[in-house]
């Protein structure tokens, strides 16, 4: 029986859709970010500050992928553009999902697009959308041993946001621990521990946003 | 209750496993049609620990995928791929451990050697 070889990789079907996102973001000048983390680390707290701190100097848009559309009307009353992605149960965005949203968003004059992943910290690392930069929010609650379980998704980080450290004084936490994971799994990952409810390390991450946006324009 | 077809499987929770099985049954028949093949019978995977993905997930879903295409009842070979890390000191291989330490001198400096490998080798076909 006849043997043809292949040897590509299994997501090359879906990785030339996010290719083709990614095409349509950059002519339009649009950077595009890839949050992802575990329900309950802070995605749409941490895209609100950033909208917050942001919006008068640039502007932004977002994508929201859920089943319910309260993420979504949180982030609207921010007064930025925000779509929902109705994933249908999905455990996670794909690019063909990302073009058909791009096609209902309106792009125009937009400097920074916030995609916001399903919550769940398996699933979404497989799939390319297109998107310039993958980053993935930990949060102090979840344990020091995140990176250890979940290593895939640490190894296609490019920015490590640690949310929540305001709960460092009332939680075990090594920090030495969860910094070692990340180190091994992803050298030299930009690290940025900071508190989207108080602000605290938050300059550190808003100086990394405009500096990708500047890169983009 | 509302029902679409993805909230079909599972009891309404879809795995990625679904995702990635459409994108392997649509890279599979990509490269069996050009070569003018009537039916795929096999497939060779390479996946490695590293990457999230479970075997039976991945036949389950593509059972139902398949029926109907060149590639109904193909068989899915996997060949799984062990993790391995390294140490930069004194160049031990290990496999994953709990605390990504080197166990033979205890060095941190340790790094990822293989276990990411996530490819479709290849395709048995008849023509």
């Amino acid at each position: 029986m006849p043997e043809i070889p292949v040897v590509r990789n299994i997501m090359s079907v879906n990785d030339a859709l996010a290719a083709a996102v990614r095409r349509q973001l950059d002519a339009a000048g649009v950077l595009a970010l890839n949050i992802m983390a575990s329900p309950g680390a802070g995605k749409t707290s941490v895209i609100m500050r950033t909208v917050e701190a942001l919006k008068t100097e640039m502007t932004i848009a977002a994508l929201d992928g859920d089943v319910t559309p309260v993420d979504v009307e949180k982030i609207a009353r921010t007064g930025i553009r925000v779509e929902l992605i109705n994933t249908g149960g999905n455990c996670h965005l794909d690019a063909n999902m990302m073009t058909g949203a791009l096609s209902s968003l309106d792009l125009t004059g937009v400097d920074l697009l916030l995609v916001e992943n399903v919550g769940n910290l398996i699933c979404p690392a497989t799939f390319e959308l297109g998107t310039h930069y993958n980053v993935v929010i930990a949060s102090v609650p979840e344990g020091d041993d995140k990176p250890y379980k979940y290593p895939a998704m640490y190894r296609g980080a490019d920015v490590l946001l640690l949310n929540k450290i305001d709960m460092l004084a009332y939680q075990e936490f090594d920090l030495a621990y969860f910094r070692h994971g990340v180190e091994v799994l992803n050298p030299g990952v930009a690290f940025l521990p900071l508190s989207a409810r108080t602000g605290e390390g938050f300059e550190a991450w808003l100086d990394w946003v405009r500096r990708a946006v500047a890169r983009q324009r | 209750m509302i029902r679409d077809s993805a909230s079909t499987f599972n009891n309404g929770t879809i795995m990625h496993e679904l995702g990635i099985t459409q994108n392997l049954l649509n890279l599979a028949i990509q490269h069996a049609e050009p070569a003018g093949a009537r039916r795929i019978t096999a497939l060779h995977l390479v996946i490695g620990e590293l990457s999230s993905v479970v075997d039976d997930s991945v036949r389950f879903y593509w059972e139902f995928l398949s029926r109907g295409t060149i590639a109904q009842g193909a068989a899915l070979h996997f060949e799984r791929v062990p993790a391995a890390f390294e140490c930069r000191d004194c160049s031990e291989v290990f496999p994953r451990n709990a605390n990504f330490l080197c166990p033979a001198c205890g060095s941190d400096r340790v790094q990822v050697k293989q276990g990411e490998e996530f490819y479709l080798k290849s395709i048995e076909v008849e023509d």
